[in-house]
């Protein structure tokens, strides 16, 4: 049975912790994810869960701990935000390539410089190639959906990766929001007891973690790897569906907005979708056949689908909350122009560069977007392909 | 996942390593034939080893056994062609050979 409740992400993210009850969580606070460990610590000291919380003295050692303890066979997970992802930078890869499936709850924050607190991508963009699952929300529910399914993503045998939860900094992490929570009964069946095959507080086995890999071995070691990548995908619809069950609520790799027939679509990431998704409910009530592709797993890249369901479009927008510094665009516009031209689409495409360091994007401006799109369809020609949303010129 | 550390060598396709590297099992360094990094080896002249053991505790990887008092052949699994058993012995009776 559902109950309703109106909390911010950071809290709903705690909550969904509440339920899972990890055996560890070392943390160290960073704007602005600094909620999680610091509801999650009240939980510890009121008793509501057996999880060792370790207040730790820096980033690079939260995510260690993390590591350690799930090489030890724990249940792991920290929280983080900009600066502090870019402190657990080596970590992360480490806890990638040792295949320990532990968890960060991430709120996008932009990373320096020039030093600013607020939403973009750029932080978890930057660890988008360290071997991580990322899945990103657009609004506290999703982040609270997400959390829960975690760890059935990521311990399932066939994966055994570590995970990133993504959220969007301040838009959803403190912004407050109705919405339904599970019952802790209904998490704690749904996500199980962690059970790994190896571990190193087994007495029965004991077990070297990360030894080292000489160039006879290294490149097969990162083919091994991508291995677990490749499962990916389809565990991520088997949990959601399983996921859809208990809540009533659908996930996939991503949420095609009224994209069935859209000729001019928009591709993000995130809280800016739901500003997305009502420019489109305006521009359909006046005909115009707009929609989104808002994507919930980023890596690995859906490729194939996010082409299949952009079939039909005359002109797309991929909107990077992040710089690439490539000269043509972000990260994403990458990601989603290269699967374009492997399905040889027709599509003319741009990459916009919106909402760094927590510029507000509004729905005029994505109002804007489709308008730009329906002329570039008009003229044939997408023109500069590397642009930025909404810059004083 | 147990490891198969016996599989593991310059021919060892990416389906041969275990999950994440990990090495499940205590005791197995011995299994693992580290001996092909070499690109030097030493070769022991029996007729000129006065059996003083010198050789014997400096050697890095413990490839020298003795058994009976007596050292015995070099364990080319586990050598890695590092010489300084050639540089212990009084009496020339080791010597480095290119592999």
């Amino acid at each position: 049975m559902a109950k309703r409740d109106r909390l911010s992400g950071n809290e709903a993210i705690a909550i969904a912790l509440r339920q899972i009850n990890p055996d560890v969580f070392p943390a160290f606070p960073i704007t602005p994810s600094t909620e999680i460990p610091q509801y999650f610590a009240s939980f510890v000291a009121n008793g509501q869960v057996d999880t060792e919380f370790i207040p730790v003295e820096s980033e690079h050692s939260s995510m260690s701990a993390a590591i350690g303890a799930s090489a030890a066979g724990a249940r792991s997970l920290t929280a983080t935000s900009s600066c502090g992802l870019a402190y657990m930078w080596e970590e992360l890869y480490i806890a990638a390539s040792n295949r320990l499936p532990l968890a960060l709850a991430l709120v996008n924050r932009a990373l320096s410089g020039p030093i600013n607190i607020n939403c973009d991508h750029s932080d978890s963009m930057g660890a988008r190639d360290a071997g991580w699952i990322q899945v990103y929300a657009e609004n506290n529910q999703e982040a609270y959906d997400n959390m829960v399914q975690a760890y059935r993503i990521a311990e399932h045998k066939d994966v055994r990766l570590p995970i990133m939860i993504c959220q969007d900094g301040f838009i959803t992490s403190h912004a407050v929001e109705n919405m339904e929570l599970l019952e802790d009964e209904e998490v704690k069946n749904f996500v199980g007891e962690y059970e790994p095959e190896n571990y190193l507080l087994n007495p029965g086995c004991p077990m070297a973690v990360g030894p080292y890999s000489i160039t006879d071995y290294y490149m097969e070691a990162k083919r091994n790897q991508a291995e677990g990548m490749k499962h990916v995908e389809k565990i991520v619809l088997e949990v959601a569906e399983e996921f859809a069950k208990l809540s009533g609520r659908e996930y996939g790799l991503f949420e095609a907005y009224r994209l069935e027939d859209a000729e001019y679509a928009v591709v993000m990431i995130g809280s800016a979708a739901g500003t997305t998704k009502d420019a489109i409910d305006k521009l359909r009530e006046q005909g115009e056949k707009v929609g989104l592709l808002k994507i919930r797993l980023y890596r690995p890249f859906p490729a194939e689908t996010i082409a299949q369901a952009l079939k039909g479009v005359k002109a797309v927008a991929v909107m990077d909350r992040a710089e690439g510094y490539t000269n043509h665009g972000g990260p994403l516009g990458a990601d989603v122009m290269a699967a374009l031209y492997r399905a040889r689409s027709q599509a003319l495409a741009v990459n916009y560069i919106y909402g760094l360091g927590g510029r507000d994007v509004r729905v005029e401006d994505m109002e804007g977007i489709f308008a730009t799109l329906k002329q570039i369809a008009a003229d044939g020609d997408a023109g500069e392909t590397y642009r930025y949303l909404g810059i004083r010129e | 996942m147990a490891a198969d550390i016996t599989k593991l060598g310059v021919k060892a396709t990416w389906k041969d390593l275990t999950e994440g590297m990990i090495i499940a099992g205590a005791g197995t360094s011995k299994e693992f034939n580290t001996g092909e990094w070499s690109t030097d080896k030493p070769v022991f002249i029996e007729e000129k080893c006065k059996q003083c053991l010198l050789c014997t505790p400096v050697c890095p990887d413990s490839c020298i056994p003795v058994k009976d008092g007596k050292r015995g052949e070099f364990d080319y699994d586990h050598c890695k062609g590092c010489g300084i058993c050639v540089k212990s012995c009084p009496f020339g009776a080791i010597t480095m050979e290119g592999v």
